[in-house]
């Protein structure tokens, strides 16, 4: 297969960034897309010009590192997959096929397709734990947890930090990552004791960061790969308001308790 | 062989590790503020070490090349993580699993480090719980276990076919706590190209920051390496794209040894090779042989129909099936270990029965799985698998059987540790897939995320609190010795080198040549000649890298190709060693198949007379061969026998 690639080039943070168009031939359809970028840049490196830059690493879709804007879809045409998992049988011979990092003003472009997205793991620090230390703990078994409640928290569990919902929302916001992290530990009996500090901290952080309002537009359900349910937000906006309600516990510094 | 002391406490084994922590020197609160360790790593070992030692109060760096901690490779474990709860009432046992592990491993493992990590093992399992890892449960709410493969007791805790990702997130959030409470600092993006050495200790290392290309100088007390394992040597295999030796093989030339380098695991269930451009072969779990069985057509004739499209797998009645592993092991069927379920498939496969485009490939069916358990069953337990399938091959697996075919997948070896998990270097620790570890020669599915939590939360903070008591009065080292400004001056030049030879070929061409090599000849099946003529074919590799490797871009920017070149370049020279290894072991164990050791039916055919030892590797110096040192291995527990599935 052949196609015309349109890929946003772009030096580093400072540098501005501009599409340049390209060909690239002689593609198989049983190619994944990264495949298809390392024939693309295996052939720029032997006319002598830099390889296009961008983030992938496990390309089995649980990493969560690849993150590519595929004419104008967070990790492409495919549903419910990563960029690493999309296969170029899904495009059609002659394609023209655009290719932008992940935009947002919480993600800065580092170079080419590569962004920052160390906001995630502040998001965490803040309060994205049970705060344990290792050692001395109860057997296993001593609490029982309902299946539905053990699959609803795999369920939220399974986001792999991937930052399409932030790509796909017009208002660049981190609800749907936040929400799946709250509700995770929300629908444990481990994660109750200090729900309502956490999901304080975390929604503080993220304000804080630069993410912007939740408008419930959907989004970012729709161009999740592991298809978090924005029943979350629901969720986490119940346990945020619950907090705001009760006894007014004041937030305790990142990571403090 | 003076030079290798184990230090495997005296006494029965079952109290060995009671004994050590009722002995060992601690390091008290205050004092512990004033140590520093680097722990190189994020996943599964790294992680829950940073996380452990940082709460124990000890002033962690954590470093990881990824842009998260939370994506180090441990993310991709599927199907599950051993512990010995016997919670299934089937008589499961701390000496149990002991015992599976040692014969899994071929009796190449050693007693004391593997009886251990049977004892923390269940531990593993409440400290994840109580970090939140949402296993699959039960109806009335107990924790549920499946089979995994050289067992015959459910003991396999899992979540979904993301066990991997829910264990590495717990134990991120642990490490991200940490990091809140000012306890560890975590460098991302960040690769570690040397260790650093001051008299005889290590006591920091060089990394370069992969944003800016600045080459970092960093001190501690103490380093881990928990740098995972070096399947990528052979270019395709189930490892992330990032997985590299660097670590590991820049510490092998700093003195610490390299144990059992050609001990490798082939997975037998992946899906098979389709093209010269792919880059990563994908697991698909061993879980999966709890309900699907792995067959080929008995007749030619129906091989020949099915490859050119006359005939589906579905149109193959029962007597025309061969279910050659249930045939040949009747008492572990389709979950006999890997190494003799890889072995058979190749075996079928050179004899003509493979199918697929290749004739490279066996199926692995859930008909009759799905007939009685019902789609809804199998889609629980292992959807996410068969979506992935699904999208990689664009089939349908709950209509056509899978097919799959080995591929690499773990390594066995790794830098030599003694029981404290120390190298062969002073104050280098080593831990998880790095380490040359307790699978022997062939781990057991679901046994390397037990090693990499056991080593992360329970071993080493203690074993490195042993180290560390006497340093409590050497201060917080200074980055400006003699020694740092050495190693900084090797890597850069290294660099400069890089770019200078201004070739004509990328990197991955190299990386795939060597992988042909290292599969063809010292991959499933290994003999004299064939190794020997893999040592000169890498050795060829070799000149040609470094002749003719293109590298475009500065050091000074974000640079993957020159990340890449500097890790096939140590992949190439650790291929060497691996190849001498095999070479050197002239027997059959484990994944470790010397096509001329073997028993009529074709099983392993150990030689313990002459072999029962883990070859710890020295490195010399640069063209001349390095020295190999041999650690005795000793049954005392255990009686010693050829390994029996049938
Ligand atoms: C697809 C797949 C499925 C698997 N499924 C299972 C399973 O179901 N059950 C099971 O028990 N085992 C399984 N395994 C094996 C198991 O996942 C690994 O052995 C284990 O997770 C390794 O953990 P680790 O902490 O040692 O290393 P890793 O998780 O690989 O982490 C390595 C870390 O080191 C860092 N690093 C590496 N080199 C450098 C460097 N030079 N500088 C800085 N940082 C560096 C990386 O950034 C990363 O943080 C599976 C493996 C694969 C590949
Ligand atoms: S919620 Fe979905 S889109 Fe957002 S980070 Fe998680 S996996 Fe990615
Ligand atoms: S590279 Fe890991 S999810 Fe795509």
């Amino acid at each position: 297969m052949d196609f015309t690639l349109k890929i946003w080039r772009q030096k580093n943070a400072k540098a501005k960034g501009k599409f340049v168009t390209y060909k690239v031939n002689g593609i198989s359809d049983s190619s994944s897309f990264l495949e298809m970028l390392d024939v693309f840049n295996d052939q720029l490196v032997t006319k002598g010009e830099d390889p296009v830059v961008f983030d992938h690493d496990c390309r089995e879709g649980i990493c969560g590192t690849c993150s590519l804007y595929i004419n104008g879809r967070p990790h492409g045409p495919d549903d419910a997959v990563t960029t690493c998992q999309l296969h170029m049988r899904k495009f059609k011979d002659g394609d023209t096929i655009v290719i932008e990092p992940w935009r947002s003003a919480a993600f800065p472009v580092i170079r080419d397709l590569m962004v920052d997205r160390q906001a995630f793991d502040k998001i965490i620090q803040a309060g994205g734990f049970i705060s344990v230390n290792t050692g001395g703990i109860p057997d296993a078994n001593a609490i029982l947890i309902p299946k539905e409640n053990a699959d609803s928290s795999m369920d939220a569990a399974s986001c792999i930090g991937c930052g399409a919902c932030v790509a796909a929302c017009k208002n660049a916001s981190a609800m749907l990552f936040v929400a799946a992290k709250v509700s995770h530990f929300a629908l444990l009996p481990q994660g109750k004791a200090e729900a309502t500090r956490r999901v304080q901290a975390m929604v503080a952080k993220m304000d804080e960061l630069g993410f912007g309002n939740c408008t419930n537009t959907g989004a970012c359900e729709a161009e999740c790969p592991k298809e978090i349910s924005i029943d979350n937000i629901a969720r986490m906006n119940r346990e945020f308001l619950g907090a705001k309600i009760g006894a007014q516990k004041k937030v305790a510094k990142a990571g403090g308790f | 062989m003076t030079k290798l002391n184990s230090k495997i406490p005296l006494g029965p084994v079952a109290t060995k590790w009671s004994n050590y922590k009722d002995h060992i020197a601690l390091v008290n609160p205050s004092n512990k503020r004033k140590l520093d360790i680097i722990v190189v790593g994020t996943g599964l070992a790294g992680a829950s070490a940073a996380a452990s030692l940082g709460a124990l109060g000890f002033k962690v760096k954590a470093f990881c090349y990824q842009d998260s901690p939370r994506r180090a490779h441990s993310i991709a474990a599927q199907g599950g993580i051993n512990a010995s709860k016997n919670y299934q009432n089937d008589g499961d046992s701390v000496y149990r699993l002991f015992y599976d592990t040692i014969k899994g491993g071929d009796y190449r493992a050693r007693e004391g480090n593997v009886y251990r990590l049977a004892e923390v093992s269940g531990s593993i399992i409440d400290q994840s719980v109580a970090l939140g890892v949402p296993f699959a449960r039960e109806y009335g709410g107990l924790l549920d276990n499946r089979s995994f493969g050289g067992a015959q007791v459910s003991r396999t805790f899992y979540a979904r076919g993301q066990t991997g990702q829910q264990l590495l997130l717990g134990a991120y959030s642990a490490m991200s706590r940490q990091v809140a409470l000012g306890n560890v600092d975590s460098y991302t993006r960040h690769e570690m190209l040397d260790v650093v050495i001051v008299d005889g200790r290590a006591r920091g290392i060089i990394a370069r920051n992969l944003i800016t290309g600045e080459i970092e100088r960093h001190s501690a007390h103490a380093v881990v390496l928990a740098t995972g394992g070096y399947g990528n040597v052979f270019f395709l295999s189930t490892n992330a794209m990032g997985s590299n030796a660097t670590a590991v093989w820049k510490a092998y030339k700093k003195g610490a040894f390299f144990g059992n380098p050609c001990f490798t695991q082939i997975h037998p269930t992946c899906i098979p090779v389709h093209g010269d451009f792919q880059s990563k072969l994908t697991l698909m779990s061993e879980s999966l042989r709890n309900d699907g069985r792995i067959w080929v057509p008995k007749n030619k004739e129906d091989v020949e129909k099915l490859r050119h499209n006359k005939l589906k797998p579905k149109d193959i009645v029962e007597e025309n099936r061969d279910y050659y592993l249930e045939r040949r092991y009747p008492a572990f069927g389709n979950l006999v270990p890997r190494d003799v379920a890889s072995r058979a498939a190749k075996e079928r496969c050179d004899a003509g029965f493979g199918v697929g485009e290749t004739g490279l490939a066996v199926y692995l069916d859930f008909a009759a799985s799905i007939k009685r358990l019902g789609r809804n069953v199998i889609e629980e337990r292992y959807g996410n698998l068969f979506q992935m399938y699904q999208k990689i091959v664009d089939e349908n697996p709950y209509e056509n059987p899978m097919m799959i075919y080995p591929a690499v997948h773990y390594t066995m070896g790794g830098l030599w540790v003694d029981y404290d998990l120390m190298s062969s270097v002073p104050g280098l620790f080593v831990a998880g897939e790095a380490n040359f570890s307790d699978h022997g020669a062939n781990r057991l599915g679901a046994s390397a995320l037990m090693q990499g939590l056991a080593d992360g939360y329970f071993v080493l903070p203690y074993t490195m609190q042993n180290y560390l008591a006497d340093q409590i009065n050497v201060p917080r080292f200074k980055t400006d010795l003699p020694e740092f400004a050495e190693a900084e001056k090797q890597v850069k030049s290294r660099i400069d080198k890089l770019f200078a030879i201004k070739g004509s070929k990328p990197v991955d061409y190299f990386h795939r040549q060597l992988g042909k090599i290292m599969w063809e000849y010292v991959g499933m099946a290994r003999n004299k000649a064939g190794l020997q003529k893999a040592i000169t074919m890498i050795r060829e590799v070799k000149t040609e890298f470094w002749k003719d490797v293109k590298i475009t871009g500065e050091n000074s920017e974000v640079n993957p190709e020159l990340e890449k070149a500097g890790r096939v370049a140590d992949f190439i020279e650790l291929g060497e060693l691996m190849a001498m290894d095999a070479l050197n072991r002239e027997e059959s164990c484990g994944g470790h198949f010397r096509e001329e050791y073997q028993t009529p039916e074709g099983e392993a055919l150990r030689n313990d007379e002459d072999f029962m030892y883990v070859a710890a590797w020295e490195y010399s110096c640069d063209g001349k061969d390095p020295i190999l040192n041999k650690e005795p291995l000793e049954y005392v527990a255990i009686e010693v026998k050829q390994r029996n599935y049938k």
